[in-house]
């Protein structure tokens, strides 16, 4: 197991080094925001070329590749080419916001993704099912930021139309409020009701199709015949095997939620590491953009390691050799 | 996952019934035409159109998919108004049908129903071409990987990994941004070599299955060359994963396209897209209709394409019985 998890780390460096290239050799590409520095007359050519020296924008791209891995490394991300401020300080400050509306959404949809998947599962064909199965199938369908435009819309007219504040509809905070605030709660509630409906639509027809999986298998059936009472067939055998899949999709949805962060965020305004993503990507901060794709592209990489070991765990008939 | 139909292609059993030459069985046979029977040959595709027909929520999304596609492709008649058509006089105006604005009209007096059209046509090329081009893609390297084994499987295969593992909408939006210049298949293209990784695994795993099979050993035998043995005869086995997998794509691509063109980074103006009228939206939370109509026209559509998908599947794929989730 030790050596598996070792060689599985070992593993993701290359992909991490290649899919860091690839992104980098087309931000670079499509040209850098020193560009329009060149088409002002008040700047001379030479310091456009000593600019352009200062950052190795005149090198080729695997030469500025290197050097920028090392700023990674020295200079925590480097800083951007825009500002010139560095990276760092505002991406561990987006990264907390978004930790937090992520890790609320996920546990959330998970609780009543896996509770819905079970009921409908043990109730196949009832009213319960059949409602929870075609909104499974409408929230599989949404388009994030529809849902989330919807929501905004709904709680902006019910606060102009009674003056009730239930959500606030953007930002992060009221001045001096704290990160577990109640007024907190306020402003992240409709980004964690977006994409807890998103993810519960996944997981509630996940948990319903592998617990009909289980309920199926011959062991079950031995488990009913010896005479076990059927919640505790459904409690011991059914739902314990039925999670593992879950498990799994649970870590590999990351890469989704991360996604779907992008598309909330923006639409409420929150101070999280896809808005900061969306504006940068609008400015051509590139140093910028590729600090937000390394970040990402290593929480995904490990959630799929995540994953993989979970599911080892969980289910001793995989074996690693 | 489990082994797939091998499909026949359309050869009527017709043929083999007038081989045969048992005197006792040609009697019968033409007993039954004097009779005024017609023996009717059922080929694996009409068994599959006819569970594809009686699979009702199928039929209904293909009902709603042609309309809306229907609408869509001829959006020069539906359209009561061209899409760049400005009224000032007539701004934000609500839902009625006295002007024929069904939907209403937007912040510069335009006709919203007919850009709402002119959105499902954009929307429609754009899920069709990157569903066709990635289909392609995949095919290709799903094939080569399945076929020949070995090295090259493992090199096409830690490609796809890789593009498994990226952050997709975080790259979609990069590569759209910068490469993309709001044009509409500039779009198309990024987004068809984005979605063609789930494909490749799938014919992957017929491929790696089938070439194993004596009617492939045959083949090499008769002396055909390795791409007339690929695309001539394991090909048309893994036909079925290849429509469900292409169909369900289509969605899948428009929604995508949608959210790159809500953020900002898809398709621009005046090409009118399902996501940029949503975007509209968000400036007058007031007038719900510039945020509900276009939204629950892409609602409609994914969903619609959903069930088609979903039937094809249960037609084409009768041995993968999975549970309806």
């Amino acid at each position: 197991m030790l050596t598996y998890i070792t060689r599985r780390i070992l593993y993701s460096i290359p992909v991490l080094i290649i899919s860091t290239f690839l992104s980098f050799t087309f931000v670079s590409l499509a040209g850098n925001p020193t560009d329009n520095l060149r088409a002002n007359p008040q700047f001379s050519v030479i310091t456009y070329n000593n600019l352009q020296h200062k950052y190795h924008l005149d090198r080729a791209i695997p030469v500025r590749y290197w050097f920028w891995v090392k700023d990674v490394f020295e200079h925590k991300l480097g800083s951007s080419l825009v500002t010139s401020q560095p990276i760092w300080p505002d991406i561990s400050r987006t990264f907390g916001h978004t930790a937090q509306v992520i890790v609320l959404a996920e546990i959330l949809a998970l609780i009543l993704g896996v509770a819905v998947g079970i009921f409908s599962a043990i109730r196949q064909y009832s009213p319960f099912d059949y409602f929870f199965t075609s909104a499974s199938f409408l929230g599989y369908a949404m388009p994030t930021f529809w849902l989330a435009l919807l929501l905004q819309i709904l709680f902006v007219d019910i606060y102009l139309k009674w003056h009730v504040r239930i959500f606030y509809t953007a930002g992060l905070n009221n001045p001096g409020q704290g990160t577990w605030s109640f007024d907190r709660l306020q402003h992240i509630g409709l980004p964690v009701i977006t994409l807890t409906i998103i993810s519960f639509a996944l997981y509630s027809r996940y948990m319903r199709a592998s617990m009909l999986d289980v309920i199926n298998t011959d062991y079950v059936r031995t488990a009913r015949a010896k005479g076990l009472p059927e919640n505790k067939v459904i409690m011991r055998h059914v739902f314990r095997n039925a999670l593992i899949p879950i498990v799994t999709i649970a870590a590999l949805n990351f890469g989704g939620l991360l996604g779907g962060a992008i598309v909330t965020e923006s639409v409420f305004g929150l101070d999280g590491m896809g808005y900061y993503f969306i504006q940068k990507l609008g400015q051509l901060d590139i140093y910028a953009v590729m600090a937000y794709l390394v970040v990402t592209s290593t929480i995904i990489i490990f959630f799929n390691l995540i994953a993989d070991i979970l599911y080892g765990y969980l289910d001793p008939r995989i074996r690693y050799d | 996952m489990t082994e797939p139909t091998p499909v026949q292609v359309d050869k009527p059993v017709v043929s083999q019934v007038s081989d045969v030459t048992t005197p006792g069985m040609a009697v019968g046979i033409d007993g039954t035409y004097e009779a005024g029977l017609e023996l009717k040959a059922r080929s694996q595709w009409s068994y599959a159109r006819n569970r594809f027909l009686r699979h009702r929520l199928a039929m209904s999304g293909l009902i709603v998919l042609v309309i809306v596609f229907g609408a869509g492709i001829f959006a020069n008649l539906v359209a009561p108004y061209s899409f760049e058509e400005i009224d000032l006089t007539n701004v934000l105006a609500g839902p009625t049908t006295a002007a024929h604005h069904f939907f209403g009209t937007d912040e510069i007096g335009r006709d919203f129903f007919s850009r709402v059209i002119f959105g499902i046509r954009t929307s429609m090329e754009v899920g069709v071409f990157v569903a066709f081009v990635s289909s392609i893609i995949g095919v290709i390297v799903g094939a080569v990987a399945g076929y020949y084994g070995g090295w090259i499987d493992n090199i096409l295969m830690r490609i796809t990994d890789l593009v498994l593992t990226l952050p997709a909408l975080a790259i979609l939006l990069t590569a759209a941004a910068l490469l993309g210049q709001g044009s509409q298949w500039r779009v198309s293209v990024i987004l068809a070599l984005f979605f063609w990784t789930g494909l490749a695994r799938i014919v992957r795993g017929v491929f790696l299955s089938l070439r194993e099979k004596e009617y492939v050993e045959a083949a090499k035998a008769a002396g055909s060359g390795d791409i007339r043995i690929m695309f001539r005869h394991i090909l048309p086995n893994t036909l079925g994963p290849i429509v469900v997998n292409g169909t369900l794509s289509v969605g899948a691509a428009i929604i995508v396209e949608a959210a790159l063109s809500f953020l900002g980074f898809g398709i621009k103006p005046p090409t009118p897209s399902l996501g940029s009228l949503i975007a509209s939206g968000q400036q007058f939370p007031q007038k719900w209709w510039i945020t509900v109509f276009p939204g629950l026209t892409l609602l409609i559509i994914v969903v619609a394409i959903n069930f088609v998908g979903d039937g094809l599947r249960d037609a084409l794929d009768p041995q993968q019985r999975r549970v309806r989730a």
